[in-house]
């Protein structure tokens, strides 16, 4: 159901005109369209839901792209471009957000995730030590489960 | 009449679930008569609203234009089969199917559930009627699928026609009885925080459910990935669009309950985590379905774009998952925590298991909510899209694919490392060899895509470590080998073909993502062009009418290096009554590779012609089929058969290695 949802974003989107990469607009020097390629993939079509302007066949992301062409052949790195974007646009251009002020949590968020939970793992384990794994059943495992296995035909009353 | 006779069984199903509820979670203690008394209820909301759905369904199936919701949806001449779908292709008869699918769990497990303890019972179906209440209550209230008009329309507005595809008929109902399968793992953990009683048979009950949803779940994702990739066009399969992301983390933390259900049972370990596990399943399926459509994640998604509907939803996750993880709060220290383990053992490994594939929940959580967050709180807003995730998830599957293979080799309590490494220096330098050869045939187009052939391999082939070296293959002969492997159990088989499928899924992304070939350009008919070996001829073109639609249409011949050919029909489409543009790309399958190429517009009296190669993308699909066989196969695993704990006690008595 919600990737019906999602056709109908993307699919409205497809109403304008234009579809993505066309001919006319690539550069002639393979290596600067390539890199006009890897950067629009990371630009984001700001009329769209979630595309890149190397995906998507807005208007806007066609500007977008021949205006990253442009950069390009005005001799910019890929950083001066993506930069002239965002001075443009802002940081919502980016698809990639950019470590500063207000995304450093996002950032730290999946190391710090992973480093609570092995620390958590390797304090459960110190608790414990080793060895004393290696107990029997409790009573009380053992009388649920003698029952079970009585009463495989009757549902069992309350224990 | 009979809808309001679907009506008045969806009002009565509510009612009886509510008496349901109540006398569950209060009465539990009453035992055997409470249970049978719940049971029956539980089959009776079923056939209720089976009742209401059907009724709406007839609504849809007669073009019976006086039902509200037809009228709006539906229309006379559309295809019998795109009828009936289109009653879940809107907000209020998503609804009813969610609600459908959920009685029926709970039906299920009233039927299949005999052997449980009473108390045990009596608990999970209070919390399934509880649910059906809440949702039910929304449906009836805010979201009536059964509003009549009173000057019924000769004709519906029909349903958008991209939407008229098999695809939809299919895909929803999938993905619900995915999420919706979780809420009795969910069921399940309420009732065990309520009892304070949990135990290795708990977990043994719990899994079958949980299997069963991850099946669905599995497909209806895979489903989804492949209708996406050849209706939108472009050849994308993957987005991590919000949508995606709200249905791959039940999927992950549901992996992860797979994984820690069978520590619980076999060594009565990781109680707390996995109450807390089927809890969190259930809420991001919820979160999934529903804080999606809610209209606060991005509107484009939404059905209803009405505020109250979002604001009702919110209130009722916040009180059901936010009361889940109070009384999680309350509860989880009175139960007995067992949990003993070593760090190189095969619950070792699963801990790991659990470890990435929790944090990978929680790191696309985090990435998927962050920008809404930020927005709300700072005013700034940022993007938070493929790149992002395809870097975060990828450094946390990376170490989890290493291991993978590992966890089955070790034996429960203390292992080996050693021993289980001598077991895998096949599959390692099968990998290896495998790697070699592909990245010198195929070149290096990105760095990192040698690592992520060498983990597809080293999953794929030692997934078979164990079956070789429980068959004793190549040390005893063949005959007597085969009669091993025949008699090894399912569980360890399921195990086997399920983590190959994980396998294949990755050398398919591995694949596609470093050695896809894309060709833009301009072709005239009698002009041919090349890419990856292959010859493509532009043999005419023509502008055909189609029923609701004009195609211009584009015919090619392919020829492949082998000197075959195909036959290659692309389409641009503009629909006549909405003026709408679709492309219907032209797809041959070539083995486990495809050909993907798209008509795209007019430019200059000639046309833009979009080719891809995309080699062994077919691998992404059939990994996630394997994966949803073996969990079949493991649910026919008469130990695992539903709601059939009678042998456990032989099976917990195993003496550990």
């Amino acid at each position: 159901m919600k990737r019906l949802i999602v056709c109908i974003g993307l699919l409205l989107a497809l109403m304008s005109p234009a579809l993505s990469v066309s001919p006319d607009e690539m550069l002639d020097d393979p290596v600067l369209e390539q890199r006009a390629r890897a950067i629009s993939a990371g630009l984001r079509c700001l009329v769209c839901q979630n595309q890149s302007i190397d995906d998507s066949d807005a208007d806007l992301a066609k500007d977008l792209r021949i205006l990253v062409r442009e950069r390009l052949v005005a001799g910019d790195t890929d950083a001066e471009v993506q930069q002239y974007l965002v001075d443009r646009y802002g940081e919502y251009v980016l698809l990639n957000p950019r470590l500063n002020e207000h995304t450093w949590i996002l950032w730290i968020a999946a190391p710090t995730l992973l480093a609570a939970g092995l620390g958590g793992i390797w304090v459960a384990s110190r608790k414990r030590p080793l060895g004393s794994g290696e107990e029997t059943l409790s009573e009380d495992e053992q009388r649920v489960l003698a029952e079970l296995s009585e009463t495989s035909d009757g549902r069992t009353d309350k224990a | 009449m009979s809808i309001e006779l679907g009506h008045f069984a969806l009002i009565l199903a509510c009612a009886i679930a509510l008496m349901s509820a109540i006398g569950g979670l209060t009465l539990w203690r009453s035992g055997e008569r409470l249970a049978s008394v719940l049971a029956q209820s539980a089959i009776l909301q079923f056939v209720l609203v089976a009742v209401a759905f059907l009724a709406v369904v007839q609504a849809f199936a007669t073009s019976d234009f006086s039902l509200a919701l037809a009228a709006n949806n539906s229309h006379s001449l559309k295809p019998m089969i795109f009828k009936i779908s289109g009653v879940w292709g809107n907000h209020e008869g998503s609804l009813l199917l969610w609600i459908l699918i959920l009685v029926l769990f709970g039906a299920l497990v009233a039927a299949f559930g005999r052997r449980l303890p009473a108390d045990l019972l009596n608990l999970v179906l209070g919390t399934q009627s509880l649910l059906v209440v809440a949702f039910g209550g929304f449906t009836l209230f805010t979201s009536n699928p059964f509003a009549r008009l009173a000057q019924p329309p000769i004709e519906g507005a029909d349903l958008n026609p991209i939407l008229q595809d098999i695809g939809l008929a299919i895909h929803p109902p999938l993905l619900y009885a995915g999420y919706v399968g979780f809420s009795i793992c969910f069921s399940f953990a309420i009732a065990a925080l309520i009892s304070g009683r949990i135990d290795q048979a708990w977990a043994r009950w719990v899994r079958p459910w949980t299997m069963l949803s991850w099946i669905f779940l599995t497909l209806g994702i895979a489903m989804g990935s492949y209708w996406a990739y050849y209706e939108l066009g472009w050849g994308g399969w993957w987005f991590w669009d919000p949508v995606e992301n709200a249905s791959f983390m039940p999927w992950l933390a549901g992996t992860a309950l797979l994984h820690s259900a069978l520590v619980m049972e076999k060594r009565n370990a990781l109680k707390i985590w996995t109450i807390f596990l089927s809890i969190i399943t259930f809420s991001l399926s919820l979160l999934g379905t529903f804080l999606v459509r809610s209209g606060i994640l991005t509107s484009v998604h939404t059905f209803a774009s009405d505020p109250t509907r979002g604001l009702v939803i919110l209130a009722i996750l916040a009180v059901l998952i936010g009361g889940a993880f109070l009384l999680f709060a309350l509860r989880a220290s009175a139960l007995r925590q067992g949990g003993l383990f070593a760090p190189i053992s095969r619950e070792g490994a699963l801990i790991l298991n659990n470890l990435f594939l929790a944090t990978a929940v929680g790191a696309i959580l985090v990435g998927t909510l962050y920008p809404l967050i930020l927005d709300a709180l700072v005013g700034t807003t940022i993007s938070v899209g493929a790149p992002f995730f395809d870097l975060t998830f990828g450094a946390l599957m990376a170490p989890l694919l290493l291991i993978v293979p590992f966890g089955p080799l070790l034996p429960w309590k203390r292992a080996d490392m050693l021993a289980a490494g001598q077991r895998l220096v096949g599959a390692a330098g099968l990998a290896v060899f495998l790697t070699i050869l592909v990245s010198a045939l195929g070149g290096v187009s990105i760095s990192l895509a040698p690592l992520g052939l060498l983990l597809g391999f080293w999953v794929t082939f030692g997934a078979f470590a164990e079956l070789i070296e429980r068959g004793r293959i190549g040390r005893i002969p063949a005959r007597e080998s085969l009669r091993r492997l025949a008699g090894l159990p399912r569980s360890i088989w399921s195990t086997a073909i399920g983590h190959m499928g994980l396998g294949l899924t990755v050398l398919g992304i591995v694949s596609v993502t470093a050695w896809e070939t894309e060709l833009v350009t301009t072709l005239n008919p009698g002009e041919t062009t090349e890419l990856a070996g292959y010859t493509v001829a532009f043999d005419d073109f023509a502008q055909i009418p189609g029923p609701n639609y004009m195609a211009d249409t584009g015919h090619f011949t392919l020829t492949a290096p082998d000197g075959g050919t195909s036959k290659l029909d692309a389409e641009r489409r503009t629909y006549v009554a909405s003026g709408m543009p679709t492309t219907e790309a032209a797809i041959a399958t070539f083995g486990l590779s495809q050909f993907y190429l798209q008509l795209g517009e007019p430019l200059d009296n000639t046309h833009v012609i979009r080719i891809w190669h995309k080699p062994y993308i077919l691998l992404i699909w059939l990994g996630a089929i394997v994966m949803a066989g073996a969990g079949v196969l493991s649910l026919t695993d008469r130990r695992l058969r539903v709601g059939a704990p009678q042998r456990a006690a032989r099976q917990t008595m195993e003496p550990a290695e």
